[in-house]
């Protein structure tokens, strides 16, 4: 059996993060386990820039913020892994892969770090009737088809959902000259980032209907149609509304779902809302030593939020690793009124030097609300927010100061007051 | 002169598949002539049940009957030869009311005179005990122990692999277009080309009834009787160990909750007959529907996982029996396996055996081959092996340690195999049905793209000619920068021509 100190499922952003973070913390004996081919994850697929403003304070492309990192794993000699796939994880810290070299092995880790990122809602998961043809695919699917493998999946294209892929896609895929002829979005509001939204679709007369969806899929071996309609407020099609657009292609940006297989065969309690694991504090998820970060515990929005959280996974396990247990996490942390969920879900004060920071998202669509943290009937903070949107992920921080007043037995509440 | 096959059978579904392997094993010329791409692809041998029935359904004295209590004895064997993964879980028919559970009684007795072993009534303790999840509702079950679970595809794929193992051929995206007596043999033609044969066998299922007036034989016609299916995510798995049936109807045994072999949950069918034989889709009140009636047996299943829907149509015969159509026709040397609905799938083998005989008393001689090799050749499963097998697997191939399909493991080795083999997969709908790559929770969004470039590898194809299920169904449409210069062209074209 192999040994590492820390062992780092997925070499993705999260995944390097980590890796440099804690090497440069003086934690060597490590390894990056990666399933594809190369290290950089999603981001390779990624060729437009708008990523590392925070990180890196430019604009990159995916691509080249992977290889910020990558360039440090190299010039670290961090142990990598590629084309290898963890087929199990346990709670005592054994990892067992495959490999097409080494064939089915086993490493005790010291700590894990679960970087594995999230994949997309197919087109089962949301239920559109029709055909079966050809033709419809995820937004990540035709990104990668597009960006690494050099071909186009479709020539007419509907969008439906409009997250970042796929607005990101929207503009892609017009550029490659195929013709996007609409975005459709069940919700009144897009669930992208407002940037993309202005840059992918309006730069380039890309129609958004808002409250609408696919009713149909048309077409027996490819697409040649879809259906879509307005929806009402509990979101049903209004059926007089429907109309047909003809298209070759219907490509689905309708949610991302972080992959915690491994977590769960590992007996790591998950969070019903954010598909993560539920972490504490020190990003520790509920067996002792095995930490997550990066789009595996919640899709995040932006890299450098990934990048940010990686470091402080890498952090607690190297404190996990010196140290050994944590003390209980003792207050829960909730999501009340206009929050969707909170991360982390429970902290326990002494192991925060100075603050901690809380990521979010609202249910809802908030103009000059008031974010607020609660603990009982007493509040910790109000900030007021002038835009409060499902599409961008809020942030709050704490000191430990506030989080002194907070009562033990209620616990804490992030809510939204409106008005 | 042409050559001249023996038997010519038409469709390669599960039916016209097993009367293939039945016939191979005699020293015979057997052609398998498929309008679809691949075995399994277009009928109901592709979208069903997936389950064994045990027989109490159909009317007694029927071939129905007969055959499905037949059939279903000759499975445990049929899958251990052709390497197929079959779990007798039994079945119940549950019973929610008093009135409900009186019914469960003419079931039995049904049972009885058909000959199927191993069925009882059972008390709502008894059924509890087998299904703890079933709803408290429940009033009594009738349980019969020989049903059980299969992958109808994977079955049908194994059936034909061994028939194509021994001697029978197969042709593929060959659609009849017309069947002619020529004196003592009939030739039949496709869009591409056409073949000799001194007896034609029609499996054509939905459209055993076009090819049959086609020959002119005394018409009857088939029509689709849609089912619409729900598959769950496998952490619903659970939720059913036994084929859960509710009483039946007229239109036919109901919507059931099963666990499939693959340990996913399958909800469905519904019942609805239509007309147009090529509608695959799925509706919103069939699935709703399917849901509604499932929720009355098993309530605690989570729609939202729900990883794929589809829809079957079953080929239902307008006789006035209802029963299967076997037999040879008024055309001599025609022989019918048509109408075959449910239970037709768990029929299968015995209406090859009955189909054999028919032959043989319509003068076709059989002379058993000595060198008939039942088995198929194993298929490896990454998954099922231990770490040992794994790595001595690895060592001799190291594609089998590349994972290519995650949510399903299944590695690159698994899927050249699927390829290479006889009747091989040629599409990615293929590699699907045979290896499961794509049929996971993520339904294909990873392994998609790598599956289209080792089906390119293998079948030396370009990207541009993979498709999803043969014809038109291409995944990719253009080389990016290429597709970009040719409107430029296109364009710049233009332009000249306008300034000129």
């Amino acid at each position: 059996m192999l040994n590492y100190d820390i062992v780092i499922i997925g070499g993705g952003p999260a995944g390097l993060g980590a890796a440099v973070e804690a090497y440069e913390k003086g934690v060597k004996n490590i390894v990056i386990i990666e399933r594809d081919k190369y290290l950089g994850g999603i981001l390779q697929q990624c060729i437009h820039n708008g990523f590392g403003l925070q990180e890196f304070k430019e604009e990159l492309t995916g691509p080249e913020y992977a290889q910020r990192f990558i360039d440090k794993v190299e010039e670290y000699d961090i142990n990598v892994m590629l084309e290898t796939m963890v087929l199990e994880i346990t709670p005592d810290r054994i990892v067992k892969a495959v490999n097409s070299k080494e064939g089915v092995f086993t490493i005790k880790a010291g700590a894990i770090i679960l970087a594995m990122g999230c994949r997309e809602r197919p087109r089962g998961a949301i239920m559109i009737p029709g055909t079966r043809p050809a033709g419809i695919l995820t937004a990540g699917t035709a990104q990668r088809y597009v960006n690494m493998e050099g071909y186009l999946p479709g020539k007419e294209i509907v969008i439906l959902g409009s997250g970042d892929v796929g607005l990101i896609m929207a503009r892609r895929l017009t550029l490659e000259g195929a013709k996007v002829k609409a975005v459709v979005e069940l919700m009144p509001y897009s669930s992208g980032l407002t940037r993309n939204i202005v840059q992918c679709l309006e730069d380039f007369n890309i129609p958004l209907l808002l409250s609408h969806t696919v009713i149909e899929i048309h077409g027996k071996d490819r697409v040649e149609g879809v259906t879509i309609a307005k929806v009402d407020e509990n979101r049903e099609p209004i059926m007089e509304t429907a109309q047909y657009i003809s298209c070759d292609t219907l490509i689905l940006s309708v949610g991302l779902i972080p992959e915690n297989e491994l977590s769960q065969k590992a007996g790591i309690e998950l969070d019903p809302i954010t598909g993560g694991p539920i972490v504490n504090e020190m990003l520790e998820t509920s067996v002792p030593g095995i930490f997550a970060c990066g789009n595996v515990l919640q899709v995040h929005d932006l890299v450098d939020n990934v990048t940010a959280e990686a470091r402080l996974a890498a952090n607690s396990a190297i404190r996990f690793i010196r140290e050994g247990e944590f003390g209980k996490s003792s207050i829960i942390v909730k999501a009340g009124n206009g929050i969707r969920y909170v991360v982390p879900q429970k902290i326990n004060v002494d192991n925060i030097e100075k603050r901690i920071k809380f990521r979010m998202r609202p249910v809802n669509v908030y103009n000059n609300a008031m974010l607020v943290v609660k603990s009982g009937d007493k509040y910790l903070l109000r900030q007021k927010r002038q835009r409060l949107t499902p599409g961008e992920m809020v942030d709050v921080n704490l000191s430990k100061d506030i989080l002194k007043n907070a009562n033990f037995e209620e616990g804490i509440v992030f809510l939204v007051e409106e008005g | 002169m042409k050559e001249m096959y023996d038997v010519l059978v038409i469709g390669a579904g599960v039916v016209g598949c097993s009367i293939a392997r039945e016939l191979s094993k005699y020293k015979l010329k057997i052609l398998v002539v498929e309008k679809g791409e691949d075995v399994a692809s277009e009928g109901a041998s592709k979208a069903n049940s997936a389950i064994l029935h045990a027989g109490y359904d159909p009317v007694p004295g029927s071939l129905k009957a007969k055959l499905n209590v037949r059939g279903n004895e000759m499975y445990d064997e049929l899958c251990k030869d052709l390497d197929v993964p079959i779990k007798r879980t039994g079945s119940l028919v549950v019973a929610f009311s008093e009135e409900e559970a009186k019914e469960l009684y003419e079931l039995f007795d049904r049972g009885i005179k058909n000959g199927v072993k191993g069925l009882s009534l059972i008390t709502k303790d008894m059924v509890k005990e087998i299904e703890p999840h079933i709803n408290d509702t429940v009033v009594a079950a009738l349980y019969a122990k020989t049903a059980g679970i299969i992958c109808p595809y994977g079955y049908t794929i194994a059936v034909a692999e061994n028939a194509a193992q021994n001697g029978a051929e197969f042709v593929f995206n060959s659609e009849v277009t017309d069947i002619k007596k020529n004196g003592d043999f009939f030739i039949v033609k496709t869009h591409k080309e056409e073949f000799y044969s001194k007896y034609v066998v029609n499996a054509a299922g939905l459209y055993s009834d076009v090819i049959n007036n086609m020959v002119g034989a005394k018409p009857f016609s088939v029509h689709p009787r849609k089912g619409e299916y729900l598959i769950l995510d496998k952490d619903q798995g659970y939720l059913a160990r036994t084929v859960i049936f509710q009483v039946p109807t007229k239109m036919g045994k109901g919507i059931l909750v099963s666990p499939t072999v693959d340990g996913n949950l399958l909800i469905g069918p519904t019942s609805e007959d239509i007309q147009d034989k090529e509608f695959k889709a799925t509706t919103k009140e069939g699935l709703n529907k399917a849901i509604t009636v499932a929720k009355r047996s098993v309530d605690k299943f989570d729609v939202r996982k729900t990883i794929t829907q589809f829809t079957g149509l079953r080929a239902t015969p307008d006789t006035e029996d209802k029963d299967f159509i076997i037999g040879e026709s008024d055309v001599k040397g025609f022989i019918n396996a048509a109408g075959i609905e449910s239970p037709g799938f768990t029929a299968a083998p015995a209406i090859a055996e009955m189909i054999r005989d028919i032959l043989k008393d319509a003068g076709l001689q059989l002379i058993e081959k000595v060198d008939f090799n039942p088995k198929r050749k194993p298929v490896i499963r990454f998954t099922e092996l231990s770490d040992e097998e794994r790595n001595k697997l690895i060592k001799e191939n190291p594609a089998y340690g590349r994972i290519i399909c995650r949510c399903e493991t299944v590695t690159e080795g698994e899927i050249i195999d699927v390829i290479r083999r006889p009747v091989g997969a040629k599409s990615l709908d293929g590699v699907k049905r045979r290896v499961r790559a794509g049929m996971g929770r993520c339904q294909g969004s990873f392994c998609g793209p790598r599956v289209v470039e080792i089906l390119a590898r293998e079948l030396n194809i370009s990207p541009l000619e993979v498709t999803k299920h043969g014809r038109n169904s291409n995944i990719l449409t253009a080389e990016t920068k290429k597709f970009l210069l040719e409107k430029a062209a296109e364009v710049l074209k233009k332009e000249v021509y306008e300034n000129a």
